[in-house]
C-alpha cells in the first residue's frame, strides 16, 4: 500500500477481479486529498457492482471537476473512486433529426458545443456547455456529471428541462427512466438509489419553428455562479408570431433548479412580444424561492428571473423566427 | 495603449541611455517558465509538513487547549500554540508601511487567551505529511467560551459594544479615557478656521459612506520553511516584502538576536502591503525548533482570506464647501476604520490623505481606529487612501456639479502644489497633481464623446506619499565586465530591473550587462521593506551610489594605470578617457581584473520624507438598469512618475493599480453571516476582476522629477488604486442619476437603489 509522505505521485496497480485499482496520493502541496480506491470499470454491470461493494463511500468520476475538489476540500469522502469514461454507452453521443439526442453521462461539454448540428437543434444547451468554466473544464466536465452534482445552480440543468430530456439510469433492480425535472431531490443530493448510475440524457427531435436559449446572471464576466439562471424553449406557429408550447425552466433559484410550469403553460397561444415575455417572467417568479446569499439577495433573485425569463424568452424566439 | 510624456517646461530633460527603455527583465525567463523559486517550492531534507488550527468563533475565550490527543498520533512531530512563544513585549515600531506593536502581533500569530476572529490561529501541527498534520490539526482539543462578535466599525464604536481588549484605551489628543473600549486612537488635525470657512461657502455638501473589506488578493499564499537548528541559528525562508522586517519581528517575538536569525526572501507571488506582518515564520520556526527538522507552513486560499490582512472596511462623513467661484473654502472628515482585530488599522494615512489633493485653507479631519472581530487589517497599496479619496473625490464632483464648472476645471482650480499646506501639516515641494490632471485634460478620451443610453463618465484624483527609508546595495564588477547587483528588496513589481537600469545608467553600460540579485538578511545591508513604492527610489538611490563608488574606484585605478592623476580622467557615458587612453567600462574592467584587487561598489542611503505621487482617471461606464449590472467601457489613468526609469513597469503598476481599484469599487467584499464568520473565503465568490471585466487600461505616464532623487524618480506603485472607486461612482452617477455611498456597487445593490428611485 503506498502511504503519502509528500513526495508527488504514488500509484500502485494490481488486479482486482475485472478492474485496476490503485491508490492515490497527492503530492507535496498544502491540499490533502485523502487516500482512495480508484476503479475504471468498462461496463455499466461492472460499475453497478463496483459501486454496491463500497455503497454510500463510492463516488462516480466522470471529468472530475467536482468530485475531486470535494474531495480535496473536504466537503466529501470516499473510499472509492470510479471513473466511468471508459464505459462505452457513458461516451456516446448519438445524433440525428429524426431521434433526436442521446447524450452518454460522461460525455464532456466541448463534444456539445463543437457538433456542427447541435448548436441548431439545443441551442441552449450548447449556450450552457460553452459558459461552464473554461477550456479546460469544458475539456473534462460533462454534462450527466453537472446532473447529478445536482447543484440548484448548474447551469446545464435548466436546459435539459426546458429541452424535455429524460434521464436513464441502471442500477442493480435494472434499468429505469425518468424526466430531468424529477432527478434532483435537494442542493447536491438527486434520487439515484444505492447502486445506481445516470447512464445517459435523451433529448426529443428538435421541432419546426422551435428553438431555445439559457442565460445565467453573474457579477463578473466569467469565473462565476449563477445568482440565477433562465433556460427558454419555445415553439412559434407557421407565422412565427404565435407561440404554441413553451418550456422555461429556472436555476439557483429553489434547492433544485425547476421547471416553470404555470409560465410555460400560460405562454401557449400568446403572441409573440415584449409584453408577452415580460408577463411569462412576472409568472415564472412566483416559483422561485431563493436564499439569500454572497451571491444575491433574495428580492435581488426573484427580480432577475422576471429579466432572465423575458430576456432568454426573445433570444429563443429570436431564433425560433431565424430557422 | 496610449502613453503621453508630459515634461514640464521648466525642467530641462536629461538624455538617457538605458533610463526610459523598455530592457526584458533580468527575472522574466524564469517566471514564465515556472522556474523560480517560490517558498512553498522548498523542500528540504526530512522535512515536516504544517498544518494550523484556527478558530471557527469570531469572539470567543480560550479555557483550554488539550494537544495530547494530536501528539499521539503515529508521525506528529511537534505541536506549537501561543504558550510556545515567549511573553512578548508591548512595544511598538514602524515598519516602513504602518506600524507593529509586538505584544499585538504575537497574539496573532497565534492565539492567547482569546480567538478575536473567525480564522485566528490557535494552534499548528507539524508532521511527517501534510494529511498527518492536518489530521492532527483536527484532533486538538479546544474549550471555547463564545463571546459576542461585532464586525461592522460603527457597532464596535458603542459604548455597549462587545469588548476585545480590556486594557485597550483610546490614544487621544486629550484626556486619556477610564474606561477601555474598542477605539484605539483617535487623531485629530485641523487648519484655518473651519466655521468662517463654511461660511464664505455658496455650496455645501455633506454625505456619509460606507464601505466593505477587501483583500490583497495576491496569487501566492503564505509559505515559509523554517530551520531552527543545533546551534541556536534560526534560518527561514518565506515570502515577504522586507526579509529584514521579518528578521526584526521574529528576533522581537521569539525574543532571539537578530543575528542569530537569516532570512532568504523567496520569489514573490503578489503582496501589495500584505506580506509584511509575519503570520507563518515564527510559528514555523517553533514548530522546528520543538521537533528538530525543518517545517514548511503553508496556507490554503481560505486560511489567506479568514487569516491574513484585508484592508478596513469604513465609515465616512465628509463635507466641503466652495464659493460660486469654484474655490474651496471648508472642508471636514470624520472617518471611522476598521483595524481588525488589533488596534493599529490604516486610520493615520486615511486621515492624512482624505483632504491631500487639494489647497483647503480652512479644514478638520477627525480618524478612528477601531478594533473588531475580523482579521486585523495590515496594508494594501496606499493603505486607508482609496476609501478617504471615495468620499472626498464623489463630494468634489457633486459639488462641481452643482457649480455647473466641469470636474477636470474644478479640481484644477483647487489642485494642491508647490507651497500647499496639507491639512495634516507638511507643506509641499515641487508635485505635479495639476500636470497630471492637465494631462488628463488634454487626453484623447477626456476629449472623445460618449454617447448611448445609460452610460457615463467619471473622473477623481488621488494621492498617496510614497517613503524614502534605509537601503543597502553592493555591486561587484566582474572580470568580464559585468556588474552583479547584490541588494535586499523583495522584488514584487520589476524592481530588480529598475535598480540594475540606474547601476547601468550611472556607469554607462547596458541594462543586460548588470546581473540583479536579491539575497537574505546575511549577504547586503539592513534594507527596510518592499513598500510605500519606495524601492525604485530608496534602493535606486543606493544603486545609483553604489555606481558612483564603482566609477571612483574605477578612475583611481585607470591613473594608476595611465599614470596620472585621477582628475585627469574624463568620463562620458561609460568611457574613460586620458589622453590617447580611451577605454569603455568592459574594456577597462576587464583589464583591471588582472592588476589589482576587485572593484567592490556600496552604498547604504537613508533618504526620508514622501517623494508625493498623484493619479487621475477618467472611467466611462454602462449601466444595465435592469440587473445593476457595470461594465466598464473605457479607463484611463494619468500619473506622475517623476521619471519613469521602465515605462513598461510604471505602465504595469498603473494598470495593476487601477484593476484593483475596479474590483474594489464594483464586487470585492468580505460577506459575513450574523456570527462573524466570512462565506465567501474564496476566489470563486471573493470577485477579483477577471481579464473579461476590465477593458485594456489606457496610461499617461507625467514626468514632473523629483528634486530629490538623481534621476526624479518618484514611488509609483501604489497611488493608482486611489481613484478608481471615486470615480467610477461619478461615472455611475452620470449614467443613473443616482449617488451611491456604499462600496462595493455590486448589482444588487446598484439594482436596488435604481428600483427605489423609480419607486418600485
Amino acid at each position: 500500500m503506498a502511504t503519502g509522505n509528500g513526495s508527488g505521485w504514488q500509484v500502485r496497480h494490481w488486479t482486482h477481479r475485472f478492474f485496476t485499482i490503485t491508490t492515490i496520493t497527492t503530492g507535496a502541496g498544502a491540499f490533502a486529498l485523502q487516500n482512495f480506491q480508484y476503479a475504471a470499470p468498462t461496463t455499466v454491470d461492472d460499475a453497478i457492482q463496483a459501486l454496491s461493494e463500497h455503497g454510500e463511500q463510492a463516488k462516480m468520476l466522470a471529468g472530475g471537476t467536482d468530485i475531486i475538489v470535494q474531495l480535496r476540500e473536504g466537503m466529501c469522502e470516499a473510499d472509492a473512486v470510479i471513473d466511468i469514461k471508459r464505459i462505452e454507452e457513458l461516451m456516446q453521443l448519438e445524433y440525428s433529426s429524426r431521434v433526436g439526442l442521446q447524450l452518454g453521462a460522461g460525455v464532456p461539454c466541448w463534444k456539445i458545443y463543437q457538433h456542427a448540428e447541435l448548436s441548431v437543434a439545443y441551442p441552449a444547451l450548447v449556450d450552457a456547455t460553452r459558459i461552464i468554466g473554461g477550456w479546460q473544464i469544458q475539456s473534462r466536465a460533462s454534462v450527466g456529471g453537472n446532473l447529478c452534482n445536482a447543484s440548484p445552480a448548474a447551469d446545464t440543468i435548466p436546459t435539459l428541462i426546458a429541452h424535455n430530456a429524460v434521464c436513464h439510469i441502471a442500477g442493480p433492480q435494472g434499468r429505469r427512466s425518468l424526466p430531468v425535472e424529477q432527478f434532483c431531490a435537494a442542493p447536491g443530493r438527486n434520487i439515484l438509489q444505492p447502486g445506481e448510475i445516470l447512464v445517459a440524457l435523451t433529448f426529443p427531435p428538435p421541432l419546426p419553428k422551435a428553438s431555445s436559449a439559457y442565460e445565467r446572471f453573474i457579477p463578473r464576466n466569467e469565473m462565476d455562479i449563477a445568482a440565477a439562471g433562465a433556460a427558454s424553449w419555445v415553439q412559434l406557429d407557421d407565422t412565427g408570431e404565435r407561440i404554441v408550447k413553451a418550456r422555461i425552466a429556472l436555476g439557483a433559484v429553489a434547492p433544485t433548479p425547476i421547471f416553470a410550469q404555470e409560465a410555460s403553460s400560460w405562454l401557449v397561444g400568446q403572441p409573440v412580444n415584449d409584453e408577452t415575455f415580460v408577463e411569462a417572467g412576472e409568472i415564472a417568479k412566483k416559483v422561485a424561492s431563493p436564499i439569500d446569499d454572497m451571491r444575491g439577495t433574495r428580492e435581488y433573485r426573484v427580480h432577475l428571473v422576471g429579466v432572465l425569463t423575458k430576456r432568454t424568452l426573445a433570444k429563443a424566439t429570436h431564433r425560433a423566427q431565424a430557422e | 495603449m496610449s502613453n503621453v510624456i508630459v515634461q514640464p517646461s521648466s525642467t530641462r530633460p536629461r538624455k538617457y541611455n538605458v533610463i526610459g527603455t523598455r530592457p526584458v527583465r533580468h527575472d522574466g525567463v524564469d517566471k514564465v517558465t515556472g522556474k523560480a523559486i517560490y517558498a512553498a517550492d522548498l523542500s528540504l531534507p526530512n522535512m515536516a509538513q504544517g498544518a494550523y488550527l484556527r478558530s471557527p468563533h469570531a469572539h470567543a475565550r480560550i479555557i483550554s487547549i488539550d494537544t495530547s490527543q494530536a501528539e499521539a498520533m503515529p508521525g506528529v512531530l511537534a505541536v506549537a500554540t501561543s504558550a510556545d512563544l515567549p511573553d512578548p513585549w508591548d512595544k511598538t515600531e514602524e515598519l516602513g508601511e504602518g506600524c507593529i506593536n509586538y505584544a499585538h502581533l504575537s497574539g496573532n500569530v497565534l492565539a492567547r487567551k482569546k480567538a478575536l476572529y473567525r480564522g485566528h490561529a490557535v494552534a499548528a501541527v507539524a508532521a511527517t505529511d501534510i494529511h498527518t498534520a492536518q489530521q492532527a490539526a483536527r484532533q486538538i482539543k479546544v474549550e471555547y467560551e463564545v463571546l459576542p462578535a461585532v464586525t461592522w466599525v460603527l457597532d464596535a464604536m458603542e459604548e455597549d459594544a462587545p469588548l476585545l481588549h480590556d486594557n485597550l484605551f483610546t490614544q487621544t489628543l486629550g484626556e486619556k479615557p477610564t474606561k477601555p473600549s474598542n477605539i484605539g486612537q483617535h487623531i485629530h488635525f485641523e487648519q484655518g478656521d473651519i466655521e468662517q470657512g463654511f461660511a464664505e461657502a455658496d455650496v455645501v455638501i455633506e454625505r456619509e459612506y460606507r464601505t466593505e473589506t477587501v483583500h490583497q488578493g495576491y496569487i501566492e499564499p503564505h509559505a515559509s520553511v523554517a530551520l531552527w537548528n543545533e546551534d541556536g541559528r534560526l534560518k527561514i525562508w518565506t515570502a515577504t516584502q522586507g526579509s529584514f522586517t521579518v528578521r526584526q519581528q521574529l528576533a522581537e517575538l521569539l525574543k532571539i538576536p537578530v543575528s542569530k536569525i537569516t532570512v532568504v526572501p523567496c520569489e514573490i507571488g503578489g503582496g501589495f502591503g500584505g506580506k509584511i506582518a509575519v503570520y507563518e515564520p515564527p510559528v514555523a520556526a517553533v514548530l522546528s525548533r520543538k521537533c528538530g527538522r525543518p517545517v514548511k507552513l503553508a496556507m490554503r486560499r481560505d486560511e489567506v482570506f479568514e487569516g491574513t490582512g484585508p484592508t478596513p472596511g469604513s465609515f465616512m462623513r465628509v463635507k466641503m464647501g466652495a464659493t460660486k467661484e469654484g474655490r474651496l473654502t471648508a472642508a471636514k472628515a470624520w472617518l471611522a476604520y476598521d483595524a481588525g482585530a488589533f488596534p493599529g488599522g490604516m486610520i493615520g494615512p486615511g486621515s492624512m490623505c482624505v483632504f491631500s489633493c487639494y489647497d483647503i485653507p480652512n479644514a478638520t479631519v477627525d480618524g478612528y481606529d477601531v478594533v473588531l472581530n475580523k482579521p486585523k487589517t495590515q496594508a494594501y497599496r496606499a493603505p486607508g487612501a482609496t476609501q478617504a479619496a471615495l468620499a472626498t473625490e464623489t463630494v468634489i464632483d457633486e459639488i462641481a456639479v452643482e457649480l455647473g464648472i466641469d470636474p477636470v476645471d474644478f479640481r484644477l482650480q483647487n489642485a494642491a502644489k508647490e507651497g500647499t499646506r496639507r491639512v495634516d501639516g507638511p507643506t509641499y515641494p515641487r508635485i505635479g497633481l495639476v500636470e497630471t490632471l492637465q494631462a488628463l485634460k488634454e487626453s484623447e478620451h477626456w476629449n472623445s464623446p460618449l454617447e448611448g443610453p445609460n452610460r457615463g463618465r467619471g473622473v477623481a484624483c488621488g494621492f498617496w506619499f510614497n517613503a524614502g527609508l534605509k537601503s543597502s546595495a553592493a555591486a561587484n564588477v566582474n572580470d568580464d565586465g559585468t556588474v552583479t547587483l547584490v541588494e535586499g528588496s523583495p522584488d514584487i513589481g520589476g524592481t530588480r530591473t529598475s535598480l540594475a537600469m540606474q547601476l547601468a545608467e550611472t556607469l554607462g553600460i547596458a541594462a543586460e550587462e548588470v546581473h540583479p540579485q536579491v539575497v537574505d538578511t546575511d549577504s547586503v545591508g539592513y534594507t527596510d521593506v518592499t513598500g510605500g513604492s519606495r524601492v525604485t527610489f530608496s534602493t535606486g538611490l543606493a544603486a545609483h551610489k553604489a555606481a558612483l563608488d564603482i566609477q571612483d574606484q574605477m578612475i583611481k585605478r585607470a591613473a594608476e594605470l595611465w599614470e596620472c592623476q585621477p582628475d585627469d580622467i574624463q568620463v562620458d557615458a561609460g568611457t574613460y578617457g586620458y589622453n590617447d587612453h580611451k577605454q569603455t567600462f568592459k574594456e577597462l574592467a576587464v583589464e583591471l581584473s588582472s592588476t589589482g584587487e576587485a572593484i567592490v561598489g556600496r552604498a547604504a542611503v537613508n533618504p526620508q520624507g514622501s517623494t508625493n505621487a498623484f493619479s487621475a482617471n477618467i472611467v466611462d461606464v454602462e449601466v444595465d438598469p435592469e440587473t445593476g449590472k457595470v461594465k466598464i467601457l473605457r479607463f484611463t489613468t494619468a500619473q506622475d512618475a517623476g521619471k519613469a526609469i521602465h515605462p513598461s513597469y510604471v505602465e504595469g503598476q498603473m494598470q495593476g493599480g487601477s484593476v484593483q481599484g475596479i474590483g474594489w469599487a464594483l464586487n470585492e467584499e468580505y460577506f459575513y453571516d450574523d456570527r462573524g464568520a466570512m462565506k465567501n473565503a474564496s476566489f470563486l465568490d471573493y470577485r477579483m476582476p477577471t481579464s473579461y471585466d476590465v477593458p485594456m487600461i489606457e496610461t499617461i505616464i507625467v514626468e514632473v522629477p523629483n528634486p530629490d532623487h538623481p534621476f526624479g524618480v518618484r514611488g509609483v506603485g501604489e497611488v493608482s488604486i486611489v481613484p478608481p472607486p471615486a470615480a467610477i461612482t461619478n461615472a455611475i452617477h452620470q449614467a443613473t442619476g443616482l449617488r451611491m455611498h456604499h462600496l462595493p456597487i455590486s448589482p444588487p445593490r446598484l439594482h436596488q437603489a435604481i428600483a427605489e428611485r423609480n419607486g418600485q
